[in-house]
């Protein structure tokens, strides 16, 4: 059906036309496929205790969705519905294997930390998603602008999220110290007056307590998205 | 050394799919609005794992890994093909989760009506292809331990989604602040869970107890013992 409709106003459509932002924008807030859509969010809590991991992680699946996408999109008229799964899953682990051997290459200490979850890319249900959804049935341009619409809607929960973590958490941003250093004999900054670190932060349970609240604070602004139960 | 049992149950209980690693949360979040359809998928969720991580297992130490070949040709023993793990695994986890689809469907149709839905479902569950990967990092000696551990990690798997369901099941009839529900609340309530999951982590696994235990702990929890020790330093 999209096919026809692309036909119909083939004049061709300016690139950055009003329908082309929208599909950057909208997953930036009222679509956005971590807290509106709830897809990838096993990755997105799992790897957020350092801003770094949260970028590396941002990064890897902007390139894996973008140029699934794109792939996908080209190829949308060749592959057979019936087994377009597995021709999807295809695609997404080639380019995740890419992904892998490159952090291993040149980010060796971020690739051990993320550990199993750069794999799990591979079933981050963000990219399955956007394939299925919108890549199967749209042109390259627009397929172009939703990937990178979502993966930014994407990374910037997990940068958010990985912020909090980590300040909190370890008192740092980036590695660099905000709070001062808590080592004993040396301390300064606000360790000197009895600061702490609150190592609940490092812990799993409360990257998904972080998440809610941003939920939370997101749906209270935006009455629209609230749920019924 | 780690005895089968003791991966079994710390893949049950402190190593839990959901609470430590988040694996498989979007079907968890997804489907756990009524304890039926938690306890179907569940099952399933069981099912495949037992099924899949030990054909992955075989897959991993006789074809894969570096030496793997070496049963084929004794030239062969410095070819290290563990790049191609990913797609393999996906193929296996794809392939089977389909096989065992039709299986299911011609031999056992009640259980096909209970679970048919869910299956299709299941190839793209994290949970799935994190047990396959889990088991190639953690490099399980034989394959009884590497089937313990993905019957673990799927009953453990199943104990979350079928709690999570039954607390939403009745949190309906609380006074939930309006923005929080739903989806909100259900965050909040997994991270307590997970929380109280937590407890876990003190029981004593091996003979030796924790010292043996620290190689095999994965990434997570070395990162808060590194936070900690750094401050302890």
């Amino acid at each position: 059906m999209s096919e026809e409709l692309n036909k119909t106003k083939k004049p061709s459509e300016p690139l950055f036309s009003k329908k082309n932002k929208k599909l950057v924008t909208d997953p930036l807030t009222d679509n956005n496929p971590i807290t509106i859509q709830v897809l990838g969010i096993c990755s997105a809590l799992a790897i957020t205790v350092q801003v770094e991991q949260g970028l590396v992680m941002s990064l890897a699946v902007l390139f894996v969705l973008l140029f699934g996408n794109i792939t996908i999109s080209l190829l949308r008229n060749l592959i057979p519905s019936r087994i377009r799964i597995i021709v999807q899953l295809v695609v997404v682990a080639s380019l995740v294997i890419i992904v892998d051997q490159l952090l291993a290459a040149f980010l060796p200490d971020v690739s051990e930390k993320l550990s199993v979850f750069v794999g799990l890319i591979i079933t981050n249900c963000i990219i399955m998603g956007r394939f299925e959804a919108f890549a199967m049935g749209n042109k390259v341009w627009p397929s172009i602008m939703d990937a990178l619409g979502n993966s930014f809607g994407y990374a910037w929960i997990l940068i958010l999220v990985s912020i909090i973590r980590e300040l909190f958490g370890s008192g740092s941003f980036f590695g660099i110290p905000i709070f001062g250093s808590p080592l004993p004999g040396e301390e300064w900054g606000l360790y000197t007056m009895g600061y702490m670190n609150n190592n609940m932060m490092i812990l799993p349970p409360m990257a998904l307590i972080i998440v809610g609240v941003i939920i939370w604070v997101q749906r209270s602004r935006n009455k629209e998205l609230i749920e019924e139960h | 050394m780690e005895s089968t049992l003791d991966i079994f149950v710390k893949a049950i209980f402190s190593e839990n799919m959901i609470f430590a690693y988040f694996l498989g949360m979007c079907s968890y979040l997804a489907v756990s609005k009524t304890v039926k359809t938690a306890v179907g998928l569940g099952a399933a969720v069981i099912f495949v794992l037992t099924v899949t991580v030990p054909v992955n297992y075989l897959l991993e130490n006789y074809l894969l890994k570096e030496g793997a070949l070496e049963w084929l040709n004794p030239e062969w023993s410095e070819i290290d093909l563990s790049f191609l793990s990913f797609i393999m695994f996906i193929a296996v986890v794809a392939s089977i989760v389909q096989l065992v689809e039709m299986l299911v469907e011609k031999f056992a149709p009640a259980l096909y009506g209970a679970l048919g839905i869910f299956l299709p479902l299941i190839a793209v569950n994290c949970s799935i292809l994190g047990g396959a990967l889990f088991m190639q990092e953690r490099q399980y000696s034989t394959i009884l331990d590497a089937t313990a551990f993905s019957i673990g990690s799927g009953i453990g798997w199943f104990i979350a989604i079928v709690a999570i369901a039954a607390i939403r099941e009745k949190i309906r009839y609380s006074n939930v602040p309006a923005p929080l529900r739903g989806l909100g609340i259900t965050f909040i309530l997994t991270g307590l869970m997970g929380i109280a999951f937590m407890a876990f982590m003190g029981i004593k696994y091996g003979k030796d107890g924790d010292k043996e235990d620290k190689g095999t702990k994965t990434t997570q929890i070395e990162l808060v013992d590194e936070t900690l020790t750094a401050k302890i330093d």
